[in-house]
């Protein structure tokens, strides 16, 4: 039929989708002082990749502030290093701070 | 009776109240459209659009309320947001009849399915361009119970005119097929568009709320040349011939199937309650 008529293409559609990279969001609550991870989508770019975090991460109040990263930027350690990276800190309790009281008029920390 | 009703408020030194026709004019926008959009449940291309079409939908559904539940309070007798809700039938309804229309162009329904995303991009951002500067219009007129309503609303419409304008843009300027089913759309739904500009009793009674309605049209404009040149689409030249009259509750035959089905349920079980 008519070469300008776009019937369903399940398979295109799959393919363009996945032409589109991987951001991941992360969002600063009300109280919160901090971004947090809190998922990942697709999107075209960083504009339309913030629209959509919006939609699906702020539906319920969640945030004030959205940040979206391409998640191809982020390098992440590997699981298997998982021992060798943090298995040693594991018996060098003194390095938390739990030994001493901290003022109230410090607040958070 | 509406004249009548709303006579004393202007004369009597009381704020002045908006006309109720006016207000269900804007409560039957919302919701009709909001309905419109709902059909994209379970249907869009991406999860993230299905969660944005579902928010707008909430969007719209909920300025319904708020204006619905406003004229029943102002009615006094005994209606709730329900009753214009539920139970009034298509020629009592006053929304544009753009709004009703459904999400695909005459004649290719069959052979594209029934829901075009061009069609719900192209309306969603028709109508946001102009609910937006008619909302912050609104926000700042001598009703303080609508103005509270329409800054509220604003805020919404301008959302939603961000999320249509982002779309139409990465469309209209996508590939050679998104381009030409944006334009369809466009050309298609453009001539409803007259009826945002033909003048009844509902622009009059906007006037008397100082609603600008040659800036509104200009703001209008002002958006779509804009965000057309952006997306690449030709703007049709201006319509001629029939002018719709949804707003003057003579409709297209869509509208009676939306509300059927947005009505069955309360219709079946009247009274019921979650």
């Amino acid at each position: 039929m008519s070469t300008t008529r776009p019937a369903a293409e399940p398979a295109a559609q799959a393919a363009a989708l996945k032409e589109w990279p991987l951001w991941e969001v992360f969002v600063r609550s009300k109280q919160g002082l901090e971004h947090k991870h809190c998922g990942s989508l697709h999107a075209a770019d960083a504009a339309q990749a913030l629209v959509m975090a919006r939609d699906v991460y702020t539906r319920r109040q969640e945030g004030v502030s959205i940040w979206v990263v391409p998640s191809r930027a982020i390098t992440a350690s590997n699981p298997d290093d998982k021992g060798e990276l943090f298995d040693p800190a594991a018996d060098k309790i003194y390095r938390h701070p739990t030994f001493y009281d901290i003022p109230n008029e410090v607040g958070h920390m | 009776m509406d004249a009548l009703i709303d006579e004393p408020a202007q004369g009597g030194g009381a704020a002045l109240q908006a006309p109720q026709a006016y207000l269900l004019h804007l409560a039957d926008n919302a919701l009709v459209l909001g309905q419109r959009n709902a059909q994209w449940c379970g249907h869009a291309p991406i999860l993230e659009e299905e969660l944005a079409q579902a928010n707008i939908s909430l969007d719209l559904i909920g300025q319904a309320r708020l204006l619905y539940d406003l004229v029943a309070q102002r009615a006094a007798d005994g209606s709730t947001e329900d009753s214009y809700a539920y139970w009034r039938d298509a020629p009592q309804f006053r929304n544009y009849t753009l709004l009703e229309l459904p999400h695909r162009a005459p004649l290719v329904g069959y052979a594209q399915g029934d829901l075009d995303f061009a069609i719900t991009i192209t309306r969603n951002f028709l109508y946001s361009a102009l609910m937006a500067p008619l909302w912050q219009q609104l926000s700042l007129c001598p009703d303080a119970d609508l103005a509270a309503i329409a800054a509220k609303s604003f805020k919404e419409a301008t959302y939603h005119l961000r999320h249509s304008r982002d779309w139409l843009i990465k469309l209209g300027d996508g590939t050679d097929v998104s381009h030409a089913r944006m334009q369809a759309a466009l050309e298609h739904l453009w001539p409803y568009t007259r009826e945002f500009w033909s003048l009844t009793d509902l622009e009059q009674q906007a006037g008397a709320l100082g609603v600008d309605g040659q800036a509104l049209q200009h703001d209008w404009q002002a958006l779509l040349d804009e965000a057309l040149a952006e997306a690449t689409l030709q703007c049709p030249p201006p319509a001629a011939g029939h002018i719709s009259q949804g707003k003057q509750g003579v409709h297209s035959e869509h509208l009676s199937y939306l509300l059927a089905e947005l009505q069955s349920l309360a219709r079946a079980h009247p009274g019921a309650q979650w």
